[in-house]
């Protein structure tokens, strides 16, 4: 992955900004030019809720080449306290306990590895709390 | 808008095409499509594929196909939708064809998926690339997220989601066109291996090679040839978020929604008018969903209605995926769209031999890209 690419979603992914609309006050994340609430274009940098609930969840068993080497480890939709949803690993945890309702935490944690000499990926993942 | 109507079919067999190229398979079904309608020429065509650059590094496949089917300098354009792709196709041709700027139009869809391709990695790229896929979650993992929320909302059964699995096999049987022409049992569905929890092999479309083309014609065309027209009723389209987090309830797709909504009031039919229709499960999950998004079965109720016999081509109610769905006959991703168009033109001409639904007169086909962010509807009517 060229590191301007990785570079600028770093805000969201290292820090968890998003869009807060100015016009309805839904957060947008990642944050976006256009609020698809209200049409509204002016928005407030804010920081999500780092605790949410496990909305639903999946063990990926079968992964891509690049996430082969990690399966199984599971996925969820989690809802965080101030409502914005996002998809993410689960981390520190057996994937057979995860269960729907569980709460978390989110966390900093690598993700993936660009091959043999590219650059490590970072983001957040969720871990139960 | 005037009539527009579907004149001929033609598809590949699907399934490991080893021998032939993308170009190959593509040709063999527009050939079959323009043999089959009569036709001595077209007047333009469409070409859907989703992601030909990446499973063989080809891209501007309107032009490569034109070329190697010989109708060159026609206007050949490829439309990409994700999974919808022959769909969105199929509705570029309608649409022109409609508004009169053309009188005979090659709708057709072609993926080639064995030659190497990191799959899992290609079709994920119909999900958000940076706030989904960065997370490792992979297309049947999507499902299986819609599959958990579904079962534990409405109390839908892993037997339930076997079900629609072992009637699509048992359809895909009688299809000679069919990638798996084998009958499943629910066990061997419930024991096979686990790919996205709840989600296993068997509740998942395989990976396929394979070509469906169709030629769209004015009713003039048609009668003109003196074809039996099957008439294109209406033709809707819808999307959603790319990224199933974005939706406020995982287990409905919002684009099937309105898109159906848009259908019917074109076709100015209702749900229970549909004779029987071909739908997109690319999971076992896909089709519970869709058979009630699409209005023909309650809210939670498609599980119970697909363990029950609802669905099958015997019942009363309304005969599902007949061709056996993208679960046994195969998902060619680009192709799917417009074989289920086939499937339905194949039906309202009383030639779908062990598999024809009886008194067939309405069909509906429903074909989707993505965890649901694009869908295509259309229904047809025959005579």
């Amino acid at each position: 992955m060229i590191t301007a690419r990785y570079h600028r979603e770093t805000p969201q992914r290292y820090r968890l900004e998003a869009g807060k609309c100015s016009g309805c006050a839904r957060i947008s994340f990642p944050p976006r030019l256009v609020c698809p609430s209200c049409g509204g274009r002016k928005f407030e940098t804010v920081k999500l809720s780092e605790e949410g609930t496990i909305l639903t969840y999946t063990v990926v068993r079968v992964a891509s080449d690049k996430f082969s080497r990690e399966t199984p480890f599971a996925v969820a939709i989690v809802e965080l306290n101030d409502g914005v949803r996002i998809t993410a690993q689960l981390a520190d945890v057996d994937p057979g306990e995860v269960r729907t309702g569980q709460k978390v935490r989110m966390v900093f944690r690598k993700l993936q590895e660009d091959g043999k000499s590219g650059i490590l990926c970072y983001g957040y993942k969720a871990v139960v709390t | 808008m005037r009539d527009v109507v579907v004149i001929g079919a033609g598809m590949t067999r699907f399934g490991e095409l080893w021998g032939q190229s993308i170009k190959d398979i593509f040709v063999e079904a527009a050939l079959d499509a323009i043999r089959d309608a009569g036709v001595d020429h077209i007047d333009s065509m469409y070409v859907g594929a989703m992601s030909s650059g990446l499973f063989v590094g080809q891209e501007h496949l309107g032009a490569v196909m034109a070329d190697y089917l010989g109708v060159t300098p026609v206007p050949a354009t490829r439309v990409e939708s994700a999974c919808a792709s022959g769909g969105a196709a199929f509705r570029q041709a309608y649409l022109e064809v409609a508004s009169g700027a053309s009188e005979i139009v090659l709708a057709g869809g072609v993926e080639k998926m064995t030659d190497g391709a990191d799959v899992t990695d290609v079709l994920a790229t119909a999900a958000d690339q940076e706030y989904e896929v960065y997370q490792g979650i992979t297309f049947p993992g999507l499902y299986a997220l819609i599959a958990r929320a579904h079962m534990e909302k409405y109390g839908t059964t892993r037997e339930q989601l076997a079900a629609v699995a072992v009637k699509n096999h048992r359809n895909g049987s009688k299809n000679s066109h069919a990638q798996f022409r084998s009958e499943v049992t629910a066990e061997q569905v419930m024991k096979s291996t686990m790919v996205a929890d709840p989600l296993r092999l068997l509740d998942c479309s395989p990976v396929s090679d394979g070509g469906a083309a169709v030629i769209v014609a004015s009713m003039d065309v048609a009668k003109a040839l003196k074809k039996n027209p099957v008439r294109v009723l209406a033709s809707a389209q819808a999307s959603d978020t790319i990224a199933l987090h974005g939706r406020k309830d995982p287990t409905t797709i919002g684009s099937i929604v309105t898109a159906a909504q848009k259908a019917y009031r074109m076709a100015d039919k209702k749900p229970s008018d549909i004779n029987f229709a071909e739908v997109h499960d690319c999971f076992t999950i896909a089709e519970i969903v869709a058979t009630e998004d699409l209005g023909f079965f309650e809210k939670g109720k498609g599980g119970e209605a697909a363990a029950g016999g609802a669905t099958s081509i015997e019942c009363k109610k309304i005969p599902v995926n007949t061709s056996g769905g993208l679960k046994s006959k195969g998902h060619p991703v680009g192709a799917t769209g417009v074989a289920q168009i086939i499937e339905l033109y194949e039906q309202l001409n009383g030639r779908s031999g062990d598999r024809q639904v009886a008194g067939a007169r309405l069909g509906l086909a429903q074909n989707m890209g993505g965890s649901g962010a694009s869908c295509v509807i259309h229904i047809l009517e025959g005579k």
